[in-house]
């Protein structure tokens, strides 16, 4: 992990090729009235333009509040829901216009693992169909050691006994099901896999197991991640590059280091000085942000700056003018902010 | 926060995985599914004793005069064959031996009531069947359809679905009865035209059912995995309803039998010379204060076979429902449910830890081996939260 490395490091996947680019991407879900005659009276903005690439080998984190989109945004990557403006492209293919053929080997290339090890697999089949699946809608991918060998090869990969492959869902824990969606997930060798909290419905100590797994899996695979979570220190851990979402945008995107020990965007500062801290010696050596009020209604969201109404910087211009994610003045990462400023305080000494 | 989780080396991770496996190698026994819904099954006695009734009155009316019903079996009358009314045809059971010349009595015509009453339940049961089989298939096609596309699609059918529950059944069924008189096929032509009017209720369970499982995540997955519609349908959502679909169609079954002896008895169903159940009961009301067996026989097999197969429904609905963890030791035998066994010695078989209502404070412990929840099923409900 890079928990050492210096503030002013260089990105370390700057030369890499991008393997998903994501512009502009816009999701609204109509609220309509009316029971036999529906019309659309507004539109909660689960996602409402969102940008980023996401390179080679890389993990993008992806942090936010419950109901700012996060999820929203993995179902799009997924072609699970069908945005409403913007553009994905997977090595420069659009992702988002592709069907049928085309469709289904792009697919391969994009997995997910998601955030209920319970539901996310079905009870009524065997661990060894489940993560035979893939292989059944995919025949060209057929393995050339057989099947049942390669799903065997999978569960020892992810950490499992190839034994109980004849075993079902419900006679393991919830991070040895985890274990298994994440078997399912690799089983057509993608480029990325999209990590809808894959950790957040398990215990500490197996989240610490499955996220070394996931680490470990991606060196040897070079596979790349976005992994999006809502626990801060979950997505530190694991993530090269981190993006800050707030009301489906994104407020700050930038690496790993710059985001936690120099945030710039006011609403990541709050986040960052609401994380507990462990060491009771540093409590109270730094400036706490309690931010005032509820997240505004997504189907009506402010002008301007989104976060302005809990924002203590707002100005005239916040309501006015919406800040673009761009690099601003000395701060290296990107900031969706007229005023953003790197706060120290929030930091504890020795971070 | 100074730092972040510290990362576990990986031989820790297998260690612990190790353990896990231990954990589970040790449960003796683990069961897929099936194997859990059959010990559940069997374990509920009265589901068990009305199948053995069904099998036995299936067996009964088939051997007795043979599926062509002209003689095959071991009761060589023929339920068509007319002959002279011996002693005004009064039953001979138990009369003249066990079972006599005419062991359920003749008709009017001479006819041999028993043969008649076999010929008619196996009718009956065709029927049954017939619907049942027309109307699971229909109701789960249009209520999977329906559920799983949404929109228009959703829309159309179920629309037509109202329309079909806003006719009165009996009028429907009556006409469809009444069409299929005229088709090759008899009654099994019959029994899958009723079944046009009785799918219903099957559609609107199917797509409730059908529409929570839409938003299940290994759906998603396997949508994510470029499955196509039929195979989520058929591999992963009716499989996981399928226990919605049979108790429905036991269900129906006993509906159907109910509504052909109504359609018969009203002149819509089976036709003369054929016979079944209810036409049985039809043609011979007029009896019933003269010769009350023509009507009593017939009425005691409808009510058998309904009940037997209600009951078969019922304990298949306890046993498909994955939220039931209780097998066998756990439910109270007849006597317990009859009041004839006393509560704390039903309690005592079953394993469960007694209370003791006189005697003073006395050491309370359960047997060994049992738990609260009936033998080990080598899996723990309680585990489910705990992690390695």
């Amino acid at each position: 992990m890079s928990l050492s490395v210096p503030t002013a490091a260089v990105d370390p996947f700057a030369d890499k090729p991008s393997v998903l680019e994501v512009d502009g991407l816009v999701k609204h879900f109509p609220i309509t009235q009316g029971i036999v005659f529906q019309r659309k009276v507004g539109a909660v903005k689960a996602v409402d333009g969102v940008s980023f690439n996401l390179r080679e080998g890389e993990t993008l984190g992806i942090v936010g509040e419950s109901g700012c989109g996060k999820s929203t945004l993995a179902k799009l990557l997924m072609r699970l829901e069908e945005p409403d403006a913007g553009t994905v492209k997977f090595r420069g293919e659009d992702f988002l216009s592709v069907k049928g053929d085309e469709l289904r080997r792009l697919r391969r290339k994009i997995q997910i693992i998601f955030q209920d090890p319970y539901t996310s697999l079905n009870p009524r089949m065997s661990v060894g169909d489940i993560i035979a699946e893939p292989f059944k809608l995919h025949p060209e991918e057929k393995p050339r050691q057989g099947i049942r060998n390669r799903v065997k090869e999978l569960l020892d990969l992810v950490g499992l006994n190839p034994e109980h492959i004849n075993r079902y869902p419900h006679q393991f824990s919830g991070g040895q099901r985890q274990r298994i969606g994440i078997a399912r997930g690799l089983a057509l060798n993608p480029d990325v896999i999209i990590c809808d909290e894959p950790v957040s419905a398990l215990d500490v100590s197996v989240q610490a197991q499955v996220m070394n797994l996931l680490d470990d899996l991606q060196k040897e695979f070079g596979l790349s991640y976005i992994f999006i979570a809502h626990d801060l220190s979950v997505v530190r851990h694991i993530s090269d590059r981190v993006g800050v979402m707030y009301l489906g945008k994104l407020a700050e995107l930038g690496t790993q280091d710059e985001i936690y020990t120099g945030p710039a965007h006011p609403y990541t500062q709050a986040l960052l000085s609401a994380v507990p801290l462990p060491d009771p010696t540093l409590r109270g050596a730094r400036e706490q942000i309690v931010l005032q009020g509820d997240p505004p209604n997504p189907a009506n969201p402010p002008s301007g700056c989104r976060f302005r109404t809990r924002c203590w910087k707002a100005t005239e211009i916040c309501a006015t003018q919406e800040p673009e994610l761009i690099s601003r003045g000395q701060i290296a990462q990107l900031a969706a902010c007229h005023h953003a400023q790197q706060n120290e305080k929030i930091i504890p000494a020795h971070s | 926060m100074s730092q972040s989780i510290p990362p576990i080396p990986p031989e820790d991770v297998r260690s612990a995985t190790e353990a896990e496996d231990a954990k589970l190698a040790s449960a003796q026994r683990s069961y897929s599914q099936g194997q859990l819904v059959r010990r559940r099954f069997f374990a509920h006695k009265p589901a068990v004793v009305s199948m053995a009734a069904l099998i036995f009155i299936i067996l009964l009316s088939i051997t007795s005069i043979g599926f062509s019903g002209q003689g095959t079996g071991w009761w060589s009358k023929s339920f068509l064959a007319t002959g002279l009314t011996v002693d005004g045809g009064v039953p001979t059971m138990f009369r003249d031996g066990f079972l006599g010349e005419h062991p359920f009595g003749q008709d009017s015509i001479g006819r041999d009531y028993f043969a008649m009453v076999m010929r008619g339940t196996q009718q009956s049961l065709l029927v049954a069947l017939g619907v049942a089989l027309s109307s699971t298939v229909l109701g789960v096609l249009v209520g999977a359809l329906a559920g799983y596309f949404r929109g228009w699609i959703e829309a159309v059918l179920m629309r037509i679905t109202d329309v079909v529950i806003v006719v009165p059944l009996l009028a429907l069924a009556a006409v469809f009865g009444a069409y299929a008189q005229g088709l090759p096929g008899g009654t099994l032509t019959l029994a899958l035209f009723i079944g046009l009017a009785t799918w219903t209720g099957t559609a609107r369970l199917v797509r409730a059912e059908i529409l929570s499982l839409r938003e299940k995540e290994y759906v998603s997955a396997a949508i994510a995995m470029g499955a196509h519609p039929a195979r989520i349908i058929l591999k992963h959502m009716l499989p996981n309803s399928i226990g919605v679909i049979v108790v429905n169609a036991t269900f129906a079954i006993a509906a159907a039998i109910l509504l052909e002896t109504t359609l018969s008895y009203l002149g819509f169903g089976v036709q003369a010379p054929e016979t079944s159940l209810g036409a049985l009961i039809q043609n011979n009301q007029n009896a019933f204060t003269t010769r009350p067996w023509l009507f009593w026989f017939p009425g005691l097999f409808i009510i058998a076979i309904a009940l037997s197969v209600n009951f078969i429904g019922d304990g298949l609905r306890d046993a498909i429902d994955p939220r039931q963890k209780r097998t066998g030791s756990a439910r109270p035998g007849w006597r317990t449910a009859f009041g004839l066994l006393g509560q704390a010695t039903a309690e005592e078989r079953s394993g469960k830890q007694v209370t003791e209502l006189s005697g003073g404070p006395t050491q309370m412990q359960p047997p060994a081996g049992m738990t609260d929840h009936g033998p080990d099923l080598g899996y723990d409900p309680t585990d489910e939260k705990r992690d390695s």
